[in-house]
């Protein structure tokens, strides 16, 4: 007999919940060290009560979503100017190809210097490391447009505007949302190391100040909250993938039928 | 005669035309970056005259072998961890389907925490010495490396793992011949958003707590308000960041040669 999928999940979480209850409890890691899940839901408990707990996290969210929003914007229009121009994109492939590997920890220190621990530093950060990701994939996109298509809007005579809306972007389109969704969980690591590192309010922030005060079970219950985001984010970016390409998996279907 | 020869110029101008396209832009940006921060009087904008001029002073042998290569060593050693135990525990993972539901929620979860968070968790445990940092690294890199090689397991065609089974082709040899090859484009795939991932780790973990490594040097150089210094520094880490990702490349060609040249081909027929 076949265990359903999920029973099986539920049971793996509750062995690594279970395991990490008894390992510090029975003595091979120090406790001290080594929060157990209990203890670990008892802070969590306290820190949802706290009100910074609270403004943290709204922090952390604004850092995440405006430099998701600067960075997808900018790399979504870069990358279509780039691609409507040919001339352009043969110029600047060397350019991205350099400037994407950096790390955008590099860049730490000058944030540091030119806006201190102001909300303007997590954004650097973030908005570069996300551009690059949405970035490539809108190039990959627009690479993928049919030529058939293509030529015969231009044989109806469509302008260069009236052929990124109708040709070019519904292609691309997939490829832009893939993008976007990296990018968001990119941002949100970003977000929340540049508050660890620098200082900037937030929930790696809050982190900080827990391992400085060994608050060693709100450090736990904080980096929890970190992965849940993580997760919802991810989620999130799911669904409203899905959402925006609806149409597009309908009329691929037609096709293939 | 004459065919062969414009044959070798046309050959000649293609090259010529690829080499410029690809050193006009950056030539252009740079020379840009030069002309509008010569003269500057900005402190934390200093002109790239001085930021060239220092470059070799600041990153001479001396610091190279004390800050360069310890960072570069602890990332090998991170990212060599990351990458037997990700592979390896993810061939397990990814051969069983009740292993893979069992594990599917607990990994996902401890995907989405950001690796840097976990700097001052393993701080706790592992002090704040080489091994900390290595940890560290082998913490974030694993994740990327581990579930792909899952979904490159999970996707072994099937009718090639019965044909293996009928040949009695098991174990070490359907691991060697089939399924670790089938894998290799999406544990590659993993292997690249790791090395990423732990040129990160590497800068942050040493910003955190160290007496050595790049991501110290650069934040004392701004502590210490030596500004043009620390640009040095950004520039070294993106040199850094350029040249393994380049490495990555052409070790990626050498490995996935097969692969490569048989999409090329299915494509082209």
């Amino acid at each position: 007999m076949r265990i359903p999928n999920i029973a099986l999940g539920a049971a793996g979480l509750a062995t690594f919940l279970a395991l990490g209850e008894a390992v510090p409890r029975l003595g091979p890691v120090d406790a001290e060290y080594f929060s157990p899940p209990s203890r670990i839901a008892g802070a969590l408990r306290e820190e949802l009560g706290d009100a910074a707990f609270w403004s943290a996290l709204g922090d952390t969210l604004t850092g995440w979503v405006i430099g998701l929003g600067i960075a997808s914007g900018a790399a979504v229009l870069c990358g279509l100017l780039i691609t409507v121009v040919p001339f352009l994109r043969q110029v600047t492939a060397s350019t991205i190809e350099f400037l994407r590997p950096i790390p955008s920890v590099a860049l730490i220190p000058l944030a540091v210097l030119l806006y201190g621990s102001e909300l303007r530093s997590v954004l650097l950060l973030v908005v570069y490391a996300s551009f690059w990701q949405v970035l490539i994939q809108v190039l990959y996109g627009v690479q993928d447009v049919d030529p058939v298509a293509d030529e015969t809007a231009r044989s109806y005579g469509l302008g260069t505007w009236a052929r990124i809306r109708h040709v070019t972007w519904p292609t691309a389109l997939p490829y832009v949302m893939t993008g976007i969704r990296l990018a968001a969980a990119v941002a949100l690591v970003l977000a929340i190391t540049a508050e660890l590192v620098i200082g900037a309010p937030g929930l790696g922030s809050l982190i900080a100040v827990a391992q400085a005060s060994q608050a060693v079970p709100d450090m736990y219950a904080l980096i929890t909250v970190t992965g849940a985001l993580g997760l919802l984010i991810n989620l999130g970016a799911r669904a409203v993938e899905r959402r925006a390409l609806a149409w597009h998996q309908s009329v691929r279907g037609e096709t293939v039928l | 005669m004459a065919p062969v020869r414009t044959g070798g110029d046309r050959t000649v101008r293609a090259l010529t035309r690829q080499v410029l396209f690809a050193v006009g832009l950056p030539a252009v940006l740079l020379g840009l970056w030069w002309a509008a921060s010569d003269g500057s009087t900005d402190p934390f904008w200093p002109p790239l005259r001085t930021i060239l001029q220092i470059f070799p002073s600041v990153w001479t042998g001396e610091r190279l072998r004390a800050d360069l290569l310890p960072s570069v060593l602890r990332l090998a050693g991170g990212y060599t961890l990351a990458g037997v135990v990700g592979i390896g525990l993810g061939t397990v993972i990814g051969s069983y389907r009740g292993m893979r539901a069992f594990c599917e929620p607990v990994l996902e979860f401890l995907r989405a925490v950001p690796p840097p968070v976990l700097v001052p968790v393993i701080m706790l445990f592992a002090g704040i010495g080489d091994t900390m940092k290595i940890v560290v690294i082998a913490s974030g890199c694993v994740w990327p490396v581990l579930l792909n090689t899952v979904e490159g397991v999970r996707a072994v065609d099937s009718v090639m793992l019965e044909t293996a089974r009928s040949y009695h082709v098991r174990g070490v040899g359907r691991l060697r011949n089939l399924v670790l090859p089938s894998a290799s484009p999406q544990i590659v795939a993993g292997l690249r958003q790791a090395l990423s991932i732990g040129i990160i780790l590497m800068v942050i973990s040493e910003m955190f707590a160290a007496n050595n490594g790049i991501g110290f040097t650069v934040v004392q150089f701004q502590r210490s308000f030596a500004i043009p210094d620390m640009w040095t520094g950004i520039l070294l880490l993106s040199l850094l960041g350029f040249l393994l990702s380049l490495a990555f490349s052409f070790a990626e060609r050498r490995v996935l040669g097969w692969y490569h040249g048989l999409r090329a081909s299915t494509r082209r027929s």
